[in-house]
């Protein structure tokens, strides 16, 4: 039989805010355990969180990104459940009346796109972190994380394979990036992902049972997890067997997931409105408000790259990978009018520059206003490409504009043809032997030729031009 | 007849969930207790609440919002003073994982 497999996805994203959703403590990642702690994150008796207001205008933006409906009310409740990294015995979450519904994103899948549907998306507190002694019978917590904002993004059981997962996963995490509202960095924790996946008959329409798969700390592991996980249940029943509902733990090393233990137990979290929040509202005004402050998406932005640049889509989409680096491109050509120059040089030099050091865009030495005035230099045929590579190495080295290495180090083209023409002729007088060959038919003696002018003129001259003036005087 | 509302199953199952071991006698006396609590709750549903909205909140207070501004945490010593057992600037509990 033929198996189909259904794939639903959470995902949760830390929001990029400076405090914690409902105190002042800092949300900055790697400081002192414990130290970004207070009365209210530790969940002391008589405390009164506050919701963060910049909390919800990012979960708005990432609803309006997503095409969910936003409600106009929603509130808090409280998850409760007993575990040693949420130290309130509850999470603060939202449950009934979610602040947005009913979205959906758009993937590109083989063969074309794909609508990929987001149930809903909400905020809630990150729990706190928790190291198991390898030593000891002990686990020790650290609660800074404890009340770092989060929103959480549910998808439909859209998905049917690895592939589309990543895809989707990918899509959700760029339009993050993009929105600014989370760094997106899958090794600190900032965006996880969760996944529940079971096999049906092709062409049936009822779910099969499902597990839940956790731990899956990267893309590459999402696709790698969900791949072992299709073939596992699919092994399952092939032989007759059944999958058992549990949440499994994804071992990256070995390359297996296995059943989860320890934590848990029939899961029964007694939701119920939080009593400490009041409800939220939000009116039209305010998601117009919103609406105003957000960027163009990844997804517009390549597409408007291949149509206005004319620009392949491979390059829009690797131009397009940061929001920052969209507007170094952008600005390039704005200064430079050469788009197809322009995503040469920052796909080429740049990128590989940046690569090499680990570096994002925003802290490379070369501004976008001195890869502008390099590329005129070339268009308008003072420097040759093969300089120009020179003069990039040499700018991103020292921050140096291209118009000040050039004259430092000479590296003016010789585009004077009487001066040229003096060159080529004393090249030629030089070398008889090799004239006598040329003119004699042997044709590749040209070549010769080219390498004794380039030298004599230390490379500066224009390789055109040379090429020109050559064949010219060469003939006699 | 008094109804029984909670039973002592149910009871145990809520303390198990609660990280809570209770005596067949504690067992029992809680659910009495909680029996006559939840008794007593029925005196809500003799009101008539046809078209009223559920209340969520005892104060028709809504949004209320702190802005996003880092201010002052504990001292880490002060945040772990009440904790059963710390090391290395953090609390420490019995192994939790396998």
């Amino acid at each position: 039989m033929e198996y189909e497999p259904v794939i639903g996805l959470e995902v949760h994203a830390q929001l990029l805010t400076d405090a914690k959703i409902f105190c002042g403590c800092s949300t900055k990642f790697g400081a002192a355990p414990n130290s970004h702690t207070c009365p209210i994150c530790l969940g002391m008796p008589g405390v009164l969180p506050v919701l963060n207001k910049k909390v919800v205008e990012f979960m708005m933006k990432m609803a309006l990104a997503t095409n969910c409906r936003l409600n106009r009310g929603c509130l808090f409740a409280r998850k409760n459940y007993f575990y040693p990294d949420l130290p309130k015995g509850y999470q603060i979450s939202q449950y009934a009346q979610p602040p947005a519904e009913h979205g959906w994103v758009e993937v590109e899948i083989a063969g074309g796109k794909k609508r990929i549907g987001i149930t809903r998306i909400h905020m809630e507190e990150d729990a706190g972190k928790l190291m198991h002694d390898e030593f000891s019978p002990v686990s020790r917590v650290d609660l800074n994380r404890t009340g770092v904002p989060l929103i959480e993004i549910v998808s439909e059981p859209d998905i049917r394979g690895a592939e589309e997962a990543a895809a989707y996963l990918r899509r959700l995490h760029e339009t993050l990036v993009y929105l600014e509202i989370c760094d997106g960095n899958m090794e600190e924790g900032s965006f996880r992902c969760d996944a529940n996946v079971s096999l049906r008959p092709k062409g049936s329409e009822t779910f099969g049972t499902r597990a839940e798969l956790k731990n899956m700390n990267s893309f590459r592991n999402v696709q790698r997890a969900l791949e072992y996980e299709i073939k596992r249940q699919q092994y399952l029943l092939e032989g007759g067997g059944s999958v058992v509902q549990e949440t499994r733990l994804w071992d990256d090393t070995a390359g297996v997931s296995h059943p989860m233990r320890g934590k848990e137990e029939a899961h029964d979290y007694r939701y119920f409105p939080d009593p400490d929040l009041v409800p939220v509202v939000i009116d039209d005004a305010w998601v117009e408000a919103v609406r105003q402050t957000l960027p163009e998406l990844p997804l517009e932005r390549r597409e408007r790259f291949v149509r206005d640049y004319q620009i392949p889509a491979y390059d829009a989409g690797v131009l397009t990978a940061s929001r920052q680096l969209a507007d170094y491109y952008e600005e390039v050509v704005r200064l430079s009018a050469e788009p197809k120059l322009a995503s040469n040089w920052v796909m080429g030099e740049i990128l590989r520059f940046l690569n090499e050091d680990k570096k994002e865009i925003r802290a490379c030495p070369i501004t976008p206003a001195a890869l502008a005035e390099l590329i005129s230099l070339i268009k308008e045929g003072q420097i040759s490409g093969k300089m120009a590579k020179e003069v990039v190495d040499q700018m991103y080295r020292t921050g140096a504009a291209p118009g000040a290495i050039i004259k430092e180090k000479g590296l003016v083209q010789i585009t004077d043809e009487a001066a040229l023409s003096a060159t080529i002729a004393a090249v030629i007088a030089a070398n008889p032997g090799q004239l006598a060959q040329y003119r004699a038919g042997k044709e590749k003696v040209f070549g010769f030729f080219v390498g004794q002018v380039m030298k004599a003129t230390q490379g500066k001259a224009n390789p055109q031009l040379i090429n020109d003036l050559l064949k010219k005087m060469l003939a006699g | 007849m008094e109804t029984t509302k909670i039973s002592t199953d149910e009871v145990t199952y809520v303390a198990n969930l609660a990280r809570l071991i209770f005596a067949e006698e504690e067992t029992e006396r809680f659910a009495s207790q909680l029996n006559a609590i939840l008794r007593y709750m029925d005196t809500l549903q003799e009101v008539d609440t046809t078209g009223v909205e559920p209340m969520t909140h005892a104060i028709a207070q809504k949004n209320a919002f702190r802005t996003d501004a880092v201010g002052e945490s504990l001292p880490v010593k002060t945040a772990l003073a009440n904790a059963p057992e710390a090391r290395g600037n953090c609390f420490q509990v019995p192994k939790v994982i396998e």
